[in-house]
């Protein structure tokens, strides 16, 4: 468990049994994904992060999506639809509630599907009961999740808070920086999670507002390639079998029979969901660019370890740091499931200060940071922001200062 | 001898739901983009209603920007409504708090709103304050006080020069020539101000000119004023 991994290849497995070169919808051509993702030409565009999860669907050969609204990825769900208009994705219904979609969602994935679906905040809360029992289903529904607040008093501004109650429903779980990771992974992730070895489904998280509100330049492909259609064939488990597990064990659940093969049935089959998980890094190389996590300046004595905007708020940080002649390194957590436990330790490893800056008050990510690191008094949790409240880059150039025993006035300024 | 390059702006818009001003920071924006600039708008808001407080931000630079979210510490603040400074709807106290040295205010007021605290604390810190009565000049031209945000721009452009007239006009085109897929109160309020003019390109010349005549003014007004952008010296 929760070992590093080489790639063996930087490509992309692709079932044999889809015809690269066949017409997709509306006339696009089925493209190899290691063509379409790494060969092929990009033009930059100036976009919402909205609009760009629905440049990604257009290209993803999708066979349902599922939508219900909830801010801030209303206009993503929406976009989606004006998609389905256009004829770029076969099926698109509409949700009775978050609960309802996720179910939905899993009828069809059962079904053979292609499924993506998008949520946020209280909404991801709502639907919860079903992520584990989708992992569990080995079912790979793609859910865009753009975090917000969940905890009262409510707040519909970003906060990560909602990722750390997916951490363990045996999820891939990403989580984006910018649109165009967003992009990226939207695209790749589908083809991480319908690995025969992986099949899971994928929560790829970004931060509402900050990336889905927010323009940004994004190099996408041309718009005449599309992925290759799910091949509902890989599935390591029977479709909509009533005699075979999953369904077998959801329509007769053990919980009716407390014995020994009960819990030994479960716990095996639950070991399995987790060891897919961990299989899925040999696929999600190719599509982060190799690692799990990426480096800056690693050999500095003064980290920050990140994901999602606070990367990008670190990454300017550092820039006001070394004005004043402080140096500090980066490293950015690509995949917090699995976990790049190996990558980070061998990133900090000469690191005598780490800093964690965070969106949600918790501070779950410096604690699964302190679990894998030997000497984790190193780690510093924070600073933290919550409850849609930004961090100006000043924030984590302060604390870093406070942690380092240096004198600031850099907040005196607001008021 | 090369030009002097500006350094990064970051503008904070305050104003009230309705009024356009994450519209005005895309627009900002956008233009920068076309002038092969970096640059990032992104909105703040609460649930969205009419006349509640609204905040966008435009960062625009020479080089790669991550930064996002709230505005703290801007170079340019732009109030869209007298009720930000007289009411209070801004989500910082006072609607200045954060400005850097040398910054510059431009209000959207044919009054002076500003106590005597005000005006001394942004002297101290050497902020100019620019007051531009945007609505009016866009009933004059527009005819619909839905070209305020128009104005604003302008006025904006024409005291910093972020970015120029030719990549504005391109950026309206961008959002208003074309389909545009927006949140239900957006549009709302597009279809309202599309509604006003028989053509699109009616709509887009009467944009333009508000945002022409704005410039004018404020460039007018700059040259008289202590207010210069930030700028690297290259050799």
């Amino acid at each position: 468990m929760n070992k590093k991994v080489e790639p063996k290849s930087n490509k992309i497995l692709v079932s044999e049994s889809v015809n690269l070169g066949e017409e997709g919808l509306k006339g696009q051509k089925v493209t190899d994904p290691n063509v379409m993702m790494f060969e092929s030409e990009r033009e930059p565009n100036f976009l919402t992060g909205s609009e760009v999860i629905k440049a990604a669907i257009k290209r993803a050969n999708l066979d349902v999506m599922i939508a219900y609204p909830i801010t801030p990825q209303s206009e993503a769900a929406a976009l989606i639809g004006e998609l389905f208009a256009e004829g770029y994705v076969r099926e698109y219904f509409r949700g009775e509630s978050e609960f309802a979609v996720m179910s939905q969602c899993a009828g069809a994935a059962f079904g053979g599907a292609r499924v993506f679906t998008t949520t946020a905040g209280p909404g991801t809360l709502r639907a919860m009961e079903n992520f584990p029992m989708w992992a569990g289903s080995r079912l790979p529904i793609q859910v865009c999740v753009t975090c917000r607040g969940i905890n009262s008093p409510l707040s519909i501004q970003p906060d990560t808070l909602e990722m750390a109650y997916l951490l363990e429903t045996g999820m891939l779980v990403w989580h984006a920086e910018t649109a165009q990771d967003l992009y990226d992974w939207i695209l790749g992730g589908f083809m991480v999670s319908e690995q025969p070895d992986v099949h899971l489904p994928l929560a790829l998280c970004c931060d509402g507002f900050f990336v889905t509100h927010t323009k940004d330049t994004v190099m996408l492909q041309g718009e005449e390639m599309c992925l290759p259609r799910y091949d509902p064939y890989r599935s390591p488990v029977p479709c909509m079998d009533m005699e075979c597990p999953p369904i077998r064990m959801m329509r007769d659940p053990f919980i009716m029979k407390s014995n020994y093969i009960s819990y030994m049935t479960h716990a095996s089959w639950q070991q399995e969901i987790h060891a897919a998980v961990e299989r899925s890094r040999k696929h999600t190389l190719p599509i982060m660019n190799g690692s799990l996590i990426d480096t800056e300046n690693v050999d500095r004595e003064i980290l920050i370890v990140a994901s999602g905007t606070a990367v990008s708020q670190g990454r300017e940080a550092i820039r006001l740091l070394e004005e004043e002649g402080i140096k500090v390194g980066l490293v950015k957590i690509k995949s917090i499931r699995p976990f790049p436990t190996e990558e980070v330790r061998e990133a900090t490893a000469n690191a005598k200060t780490i800093f964690v800056p965070e969106f949600n008050i918790r501070g779950w990510l410096a604690r699964e940071i302190k679990a894998i690191l030997p000497n984790n008094e190193r780690v510093i949790a924070g600073p933290h922001v919550a409850g849609g409240m930004t961090m100006p880059s000043e924030v984590i150039v302060e604390e870093i200062k406070k942690g380092l025993g240096i004198k600031s006035a850099t907040m005196d300024r607001r008021g | 001898m090369s030009e002097p390059v500006m350094k990064r702006m970051n503008i904070r818009i305050s104003g009230l739901g309705g009024q356009g001003a994450v519209t005005a920071a895309h627009l900002l924006a956008m233009a920068a983009n076309k002038m092969g600039k970096y640059s990032i708008s992104n909105p703040f808001f609460g649930a969205e209603k009419r006349m509640a407080p609204a905040e966008s931000y435009a960062r625009i630079g020479p080089e790669k920007i991550y930064d996002r979210g709230e505005l703290v510490f801007p170079d340019v603040i732009m109030i869209f409504h007298p009720q930000v400074i007289t009411m209070q709807k801004s989500y910082t106290a006072p609607f200045y708090s954060g400005i850097k040295k040398g910054g510059l205010v431009i209000i959207n007021s044919d009054a002076d709103l500003l106590t005597a605290e005000d005006h001394k604390r942004l002297e101290d810190d050497n902020v100019s304050v620019y007051c531009i009565d945007a609505t009016t000049l866009a009933l004059e031209i527009g005819k619909t006080e839905l070209s305020t945000n128009m104005a604003m721009i302008g006025a904006c452009m024409g005291a910093t020069k972020v970015v120029d007239l030719p990549s504005m006009e391109e950026a309206l085109q961008d959002r208003f020539g074309k389909k545009y897929v927006a949140s239900g109160g957006t549009a709302t309020l597009d279809e309202a101000i599309k509604k006003k003019y028989a053509k699109k390109e009616q709509l887009l010349q009467a944009n333009n000119d508000a945002i022409k005549r704005a410039y004018a003014m404020s460039d007018e007004w700059v040259k008289g004023s202590s207010y210069a952008p930030a700028v690297y010296e290259t050799a």
